[in-house]
């Protein structure tokens, strides 16, 4: 451990609260239909947009009406992109934006993908720099970035509506809070952020791939492509979908450790932001600041398991001879899988952006991080997307772990639980529960299913014997289930033996359940806070009195953290003991 | 649901064209303009022939030649040899030979994996043998991890500074420079921290490589 890596932590939290705030009054202010300074801008387009969608924009629409919007739209975004990937080397497909002419993938695999970029998980079992067309990666896969990620903000927005409603039954306009997403927050942004990490060094260009003489005399081919654009919504939107196979690791997608702080921003900024928007509009900040707080201590804890773990090298190294503590010209610690430019510190807390949110884009190889290390992120896959989430997904998760801590915590004083004026009855606890358990019940039966099955095992790795093989089946569906999309790589689902895909094949069997998994783990618990919104917003406010509880304090805060963290380990130790527990545990080689 | 139909599939197709074509072509063309160095990779010329990318790491071993002069294969992989007037990048694990930047990959070493050892171990023979002659006080327990373990794009540009310094003994010698000469190199080509204090100073080993060159011409 570094001054400077401890250094690296607390000024990235500053940074991001100190930047959170404003974009969450913003973002509150563009879902309100108040003016920002944008409005001048993008007015007009926004207009323009609703005419050429045929959208009314002041037609509301209840849950159900939100609901079947949201699904129709995902779906129309699932077939176009299973289209387009499906025929990335078409005859109608210029050369230019398929320069090495890769074929498509099987409709396994694809099936797969396609469900993985709708769903804002981004799970990757294709090799972005050997199979896919700039076509597919642009026209396909940066589009669904945006897309998935203005799907998951709009329930949670319209979750914040359910819960502020005084009456009727509207949760806004699909449409409207979609178009309003796209415009003012997540493309403005997304330009900004291109052109910053152009400017650092990541690259942006339709070239075919370099073939270079080296200084030995040996030819090295570098691949190329339009690489910035995509980078910065894959951050951004928490898709993490990499350009290339080794995701941020790659310098041409994170070139520095300054663009590695840049995107570690890019992917908290909108699921911190939300909380805040959520403060503002209750109408009382310090719910907002409440839940910030609970995120942030679960968020801090992570960090600091990680680092430290990280910073003390493996018990491979260890067995090797190498002493792994830091010296001068060099930071030390388990530098296996990770960069020299980011070091154990810019690894770590990179890790742990990327497992609380759903990016999963990585900079370093998760596979190759200690058994402790490694038992970070299956800790924050565990919270379910509690601990900021992925955006809108985090917030509406969280919400409904409000609303269960809020009835918990009422049924401790003995009163009828109350959360901001509104008397939570037994429906809506009925479906908040449904909607917490999705999640870890498609995590826990997809790697029973794919542990104890002939076809599920073919997808763990040579190198992942013992409890490693298990660790990556477990990671591999705790992270499709939670949309998240980071992998213990080992972990295969399609193979592709020749450069140019000439005779790829997926393993059908984890390409297919993990597709199953992802749809079911996102949908299902969007329409359930839907459902609870719709449930919500028709309630009558009475204003709080003496025994009402109180969700802005810090009784309330660690009550929440109870919650979270009493789901996660209830449902999930049991499996991580067989895994990184275990092999956290022991200097044990197998 | 009609309504939503129709919607929907004009929907997805306007914003497939803004956000997939619109929005890339616009950031492609001015980051052409404002930054074509970096849009384009940074790429290194030499007398007007391409030797890599700034950013990218490259290999500096060379093929071993069979008797015939044909490259020496063992097990179906072309054998190479740490060409030892240059310094040496991380190792690198990228399927078609190290430093394969058309296929970047993760190793996926396991923490707890005795493959990870057998890995470690050979790296640590390789380095031990490469710079011992040159640095006689060189113990394993001195080596910095980052020279004996995989990167994590496997494409690492960057060595630590510790790596250079011992490795420089042995440039000095191949090159019949003053070890202070060298390593006076060695810190110019050295990165600061992001900002002065994110991540870990490193020494860009093209950069380096490429500067001992045009001080010896090249030839050692």
């Amino acid at each position: 451990m570094t001054f400077s890596g401890w250094l690296t932590i607390i000024l990235f939290v500053v940074i991001l609260s100190a930047l959170a705030m404003p974009l969450g009054t913003y973002m509150a202010k563009v879902y309100g239909g108040e003016r920002v300074f944008l409005t001048p801008l993008f007015a007009w387009p926004e207009r323009f947009l609703y005419k050429v969608l045929r959208v009314d924009p002041k037609r509301e629409q209840d849950w159900k009406a939100y609901a079947k919007s949201l699904i129709i739209f995902s779906l129309a975004g699932w077939l176009l992109l299973y289209v387009i990937l499906r025929t990335q080397d078409a005859f109608f497909v210029p050369h230019a934006v398929n320069p090495l002419a890769y074929h498509s993938a099987p409709w396994n695999v694809t099936f797969n993908t396609v469900s993985s970029f709708v769903t804002n998980t981004n799970w990757q079992y294709y090799s972005g720099d050997t199979t896919m067309s700039y076509l597919s990666q642009m026209l396909g896969l940066t589009v669904q970035n945006f897309l998935s990620a203005g799907v998951g903000i709009v329930v949670a927005v319209a979750l914040i509506r359910g819960i502020v409603g005084r009456s009727g039954k509207s949760l806004g306009n699909f449409w409207q809070d979609l178009v309003r997403t796209v415009l003012y927050v997540l493309g403005p942004i997304s330009v900004l952020g291109a052109l910053l990490l152009v400017s650092q060094g990541a690259i942006q260009n339709f070239s075919t791939y370099l073939t270079a003489h080296t200084l030995t005399g040996v030819t090295q081919s570098i691949a190329m492509g339009p690489v910035a654009s995509q980078e910065v919504i894959k951050l951004l939107g928490t898709n993490g979908g990499g350009f290339f196979n080794v995701n941020s690791a790659h310098p041409f997608e994170n070139p520095t450790a300054f663009t590695n702080l840049v995107e570690m921003m890019l992917v908290l900024i909108i699921p911190a932001a939300l909380v805040f928007t959520y403060g503002r509009m209750t109408g009382n900040r310090r719910q907002g600041y409440a839940i910030y707080a609970t995120m942030m201590v679960m968020f801090l804890g992570a960090v600091v398991v990680a680092y430290i773990a990280e910073a003390h090298g493996s018990p491979a190294q260890h067995a090797a001879g190498l002493h792994t503590h830091a010296i001068s010209g060099s930071g030390g610690g388990n530098m296996e899988g990770k960069e020299q430019r980011f070091g154990v510190a810019g690894s770590a807390l990179f890790d742990v952006v990327t497992t609380v949110t759903s990016c999963g884009a990585v900079n370093s190889a998760l596979e190759s991080f200690t058994g402790i290390g490694g038992a970070v992120p299956f800790a924050n896959l565990s919270a379910s997307e509690t601990i900021f989430g992925g955006v809108g997904t985090g917030l509406y998760s969280i919400l409904l772990y409000v609303l269960l801590a809020v009835f918990i915590g009422g049924l401790m004083v003995g009163r009828t639980p109350e959360w901001l004026g509104k008397k939570l009855e037994a429906k809506e606890i009925k479906l908040a529960g449904l909607g917490i358990l999705i999640t870890p019940l498609a995590a826990l039966f997809a790697t029973a299913l794919a542990t104890a099955s002939h076809a599920g095992r073919a997808s763990i790795s040579e190198l992942g014997k013992g409890p490693q093989g298990f660790s990556e089946t477990l990671y591999a569906y705790l992270s499709q289930s939670n949309n998240n999309g980071s992998a213990f790589a080992g972990y295969t689902g399609f193979i592709q033996p020749n450069a140019g895909n000439v005779g790829s094949h997926g393993v059908t069997f984890a390409d297919v359940l993990g597709g199953l998994v992802m749809l079911f783990a996102r949908f299902g618990p969007m329409l359930f806070a839907l459902a609870v919104a719709g449930a919500l917003v028709g309630k009558r406010v009475t204003p709080a009195g003496l025994g009402t509880m109180r969700t802005d304090n810090t009784t309330f805060v660690v009550l929440l953290i109870g919650v979270v963290i009493l789901v996660g380990a209830l449902t999930f130790f049991p499996a991580l003991l067989l895994g990184p527990v275990v092999q956290g545990l022991t200097g044990h080689l197998y | 649901m009609r309504r939503d139909i129709v919607t929907s599939v004009i929907g997805i197709v306007v914003l497939t064209v803004l956000l997939g074509l619109v929005y890339p072509l616009v950031i492609t063309g001015v980051s052409q303009v404002a930054f074509p160095g970096n849009a384009n990779g940074q790429k290194v010329y030499v007398n007007g022939k391409l030797v890599g990318s700034k950013i990218i790491g490259q290999s500096f071993k060379t093929v071993v030649l069979e008797k015939n002069g044909k490259p020496k294969e063992e097990e179906k992989e072309v054998v190479t040899e740490a060409d030892p007037k240059y310094f040496q990048s991380r190792p690198s694990a990228t399927e078609g030979g190290a430093y394969n930047a058309a296929a970047s990959t993760f190793s996926n070493r396991g923490p707890n994996d005795k493959a990870t050892e057998e890995a470690d171990a050979e790296n640590i023979k390789e380095y031990l043998e490469l710079n011992k002659p040159y640095d006689p006080g060189l113990t394993t327990a001195k080596i910095p991890v980052d020279a004996v373990s995989t990167s994590g794009s496997n494409l690492d540009p960057e060595i630590s500074p510790a790596n250079a310094r011992i490795q420089a003994h042995r440039i000095a010698a191949k090159r019949q420079l003053s070890v202070s000469v060298v390593d006076g190199l060695v810190s110019k080509y050295t990165d600061a921290r992001g900002l002065g204090f994110s991540g870990e100073p490193g020494v860009n080993v093209l950069e380096l490589n490429l500067a001992l060159d045009r001080l010896t011409g090249g030839t050692a």
